[in-house]
């Protein structure tokens, strides 16, 4: 109980993921799917660095990096296009997003 | 001890602020607590020796992520509440339940098999932050390249997305002038 392992990283990891994937499927709002999107890639990294640190492997790490290079870049197209969208139909509802009929 | 102590205040914050972030319908709330939980995520890389790891989570992401969110917001109208769809809360719970599980499960698949050995093993007589230089910039190269490139295209596309038209303003034009700058666009995209 008192000795961290790597299982209590993974299971927090679990908890993190699973409270980002409810975000990611009740969410309807696009501003606050993407944070639930952040969520995500959050609990990822913190399973990659305990991994990293119980086996002695940088990798992890260097992945962990990757993957918030990514988040940044992932953030900026995707904030670009929601204020585009926001600018043409003033309102960025996922329910609203419909331009395909079939 | 201290550890265990800090982890397991560390993990409850952390639950508790992203919990917020899911749950509230206040946008500028699900920002704060957002900030406060990526803050509290860098509390466990230090806990696990990852300091330049630690470091780089509180500068992109509290930094560069959330200033970038909070000036996306002053676009939105975030004062309102926002309305969610009211589904079936235990399906959806169920199945991110399963597939966290899956996920961990695929990353922790092979750390069962006990001929596990370090591929690229720490340096013993180095700091995190050189350790952390000695591999990226030898085994990890070309990716980082990758990333620096693709940072690059991600910020061109902000600019070109999110600054077109920033020098007129829509809220201080009449109908009719907005009408006339849409038509303009739309025949510039068209031909």
């Amino acid at each position: 109980m008192m000795e961290i392992g790597l299982n209590h990283y993974l299971v927090l990891s679990t908890i993190l993921f699973t409270i980002g994937l409810v975000g990611v499927m009740r969410r309807k709002n696009l501003l606050l799917l993407f944070f639930a999107t952040e969520i995500l890639l959050n609990a990822v990294n913190v399973a990659f660095a305990a991994i990293s640190h119980y086996y002695g492997d940088l990798t992890g790490q260097m992945f962990a990096f990757f993957v918030i290079a990514i988040a940044a870049s992932e953030l900026a197209v995707g904030l670009g296009l929601l204020i585009l969208w926001h600018k043409r139909h003033g309102s960025i509802d996922l329910d609203t997003m419909t331009s395909m009929r079939g | 001890m201290f550890e265990a102590i800090a982890f397991y205040l560390f993990a409850f914050l952390t639950i508790a602020m992203f919990y917020i972030t899911v749950t509230t319908s206040q946008a500028l709330y699900a920002l704060s607590a957002l900030a406060a939980g990526m803050i509290f995520i860098s509390a466990f890389f230090f806990i696990l020796g990852a300091d330049f790891l630690g470091a780089a989570q509180i500068i992109v992401y509290t930094g560069a992520v959330m200033a970038l969110y909070a000036f996306g917001m002053m676009f939105f109208d975030t004062t309102r509440d926002v309305k969610e769809k009211q589904g079936n809360e235990f399906i959806v719970v169920g199945f991110a339940t399963f597939a966290a599980v899956l996920i961990v499960a695929i990353f922790a698949a092979p750390l069962v098999s006990t001929n596990m050995t370090a591929f690229y093993p720490m340096v013993e007589d180095a700091g995190n932050t050189q350790q952390v230089g000695m591999v990226l910039f030898t085994k990890y190269l070309i990716p980082f390249e990758v990333a620096a490139v693709m940072l690059l295209v991600a910020m061109v596309a902000g600019i070109v997305l999110a600054g077109k038209k920033m020098d007129k303003s829509l809220t201080l034009m009449n109908a009719e002038e907005i009408e006339l700058l849409d038509a303009s666009a739309n025949t510039k995209v068209l031909s």
